[in-house]
């Protein structure tokens, strides 16, 4: 064993860990067998099947998220060497090592690395993320989206809820009520679709409330943090455009 | 307002602009009309501005209640904004971060400043046509000349990186490139305001401003 273990290479691994909600966090240090293409999932799967901490004394599986593996999903945010990312896509050889993980502590963490994202949930909730077409009798179809349209605004719906523009912005945080980056380009989403832009009042008047667009104080770092290269920053302008029009347009009773 | 954060933040940034930001660049010109045209130029400019119709009112609703909510308000939301540069080391956000510095600063800064011009001039320990060597007396001094060095230069990232997020914040700049090259034109008049007030700062250091102080003292002693 020990041999192997001085002829193998390793990786090495701090990761913050969490028992409960309430109790503080803590940090155990792990030295997992390189294999080739590993990523940060597969490591993580290694501590499940072998806890065993670099000190040689065996500790509980470190808990996370995971699910689509191919980044698509979301679920398997965390913070990677001090960034937020999604750890199927974190590469090992990409990763400086020692590997520093951490969960993404703008949200409630459960367990170790595993997180409650409900408040984007929430937040989709809050703005009608959605389009309604449900009615009493047949509604027939509804208008078309042109062909250049619906390319910008697939680009939009890409969002997968994943949390990183949330962990990234310096607004979110429990002392602002501030709705997050994510929600705010998919009500531009929304609102871009020809159906959707039928209930395009209701979705400005969610963000013209409390916490809404209001609380975006333009640090930026989401446009650079996002995954998926959503034009957040853009989205964010231009809602800001459209919720100003909408004030005014309020005010004059138009 | 109402309860509602959205029309307190919107107001917040207007008044930033409107009219604190246009009072910022008159207050910078008027200074500047101690480095241009010395002493007699700066107290024509003082003069002008006090010579306004109702300029108890102006002062009140152009300067003081504005910067009195703005600061405030501000004060608050620098508050609940986290400071995260050391994990997003971009530029965007260090802007971001020296808003909200730079804004303290100001606000500190505002506030002394006002107690030892505006408040002293209401107070008859100086009069408008003494500013030039009150401020002479003030600048001389190093302490406080680096004070107010800093604190300018504070004054004028926070209005002119504040009047980009106001292009942002009321939709007015919405792609990356408007958003580029507003940037660019809001660092160029951060060079442009800090260099008026700092060739002022350095011009009410000069002799011009302290033979008449010291005059006006003989004077007042005899």
């Amino acid at each position: 064993m020990a041999d192997t273990a001085t002829a193998q290479r390793t990786v090495k691994f701090i990761i913050t860990r969490q028992e409960r909600p309430d109790t503080a966090p803590y940090t155990e240090e792990f030295d997992i067998p390189y294999r080739p293409n590993m990523n940060v999932i597969s490591a993580l799967m290694e501590i499940q099947r072998n806890p065993v901490k670099s000190d040689g004394t065996r500790t509980t599986p470190v808990v996370w998220e995971s699910n689509c593996l191919e980044e698509v999903c979301g679920a398997c945010s965390m913070v990677i060497n001090g960034k937020p990312r999604q750890a199927c896509s974190a590469l090992i050889d990409k990763l400086e090592q020692p590997i520093r993980i951490a969960p993404m502590t703008t949200f409630p963490v459960v367990r170790d690395l595993v997180i409650n994202r409900e408040r984007m949930f929430q937040a989709l909730k809050r703005v009608k993320a959605w389009i309604p077409i449900d009615g009493t009798y047949d509604l027939g179809p509804g208008p078309r989206m042109a062909e250049t349209k619906r390319q910008w605004a697939y680009e939009l719906s890409k969002c997968m809820t994943c949390g990183v523009c949330l962990e990234a912005c310096p607004n979110v945080n429990d002392r602002s009520s501030f709705i997050g980056p994510a929600a705010i380009s998919q009500v531009r989403l929304f609102n871009a679709h020809p159906t959707g832009e039928m209930n395009a009042h209701e979705r400005l008047e969610a963000l013209m409330t409390d916490g809404g667009i209001e609380g975006c104080g333009n640090s930026q770092n989401c446009v650079r943090s996002c995954p998926k290269g959503i034009p957040l920053t853009t989205s964010i302008a231009a809602i800001n455009k459209d919720t100003t029009k909408h004030m005014f347009k309020k005010w004059l009773s138009l | 307002m109402s309860g509602n954060s959205y029309y307190s933040r919107k107001l917040h940034s207007l008044l930033g602009v409107i009219p604190l930001g246009l009072f910022f660049i008159e207050h910078a010109l008027t200074n500047y009309s101690a480095f241009e045209g010395g002493k007699e130029k700066f107290l024509d400019s003082v003069h002008g501005l006090h010579d306004l119709p109702l300029i108890f009112f102006l002062e009140m609703f152009i300067i003081w209640l504005p910067i009195l909510f703005h600061g405030v308000y501000g004060l608050y939301l620098a508050f609940t904004s986290n400071l995260n540069v050391g994990r997003f080391n971009y530029g965007r956000n260090w802007a971001f971060a020296l808003q909200r510095i730079t804004g303290v600063i100001t606000f500190i800064f505002v506030i002394w400043h006002v107690w030892q011009t505006r408040i002293q001039v209401a107070l008859g320990n100086t009069t408008y046509d003494e500013l030039g060597e009150h401020m002479h007396s003030i600048v001389t001094q190093p302490g406080y000349f680096t004070l107010y060095f800093i604190a300018v230069l504070a004054a004028v990232f926070h209005f002119s990186n504040g009047l980009w997020a106001f292009l942002v914040s009321w939709g007015i700049t919405i792609g990356p490139r408007a958003q580029r090259v507003s940037s660019r034109i809001c660092m160029g008049i951060f060079v442009i305001v800090s260099v008026l007030f700092l060739l002022s700062l350095f011009a009410f250091r000069g002799d011009e401003f302290a033979s008449a102080s010291a005059a006006i003292g003989t004077l007042q002693l005899g």
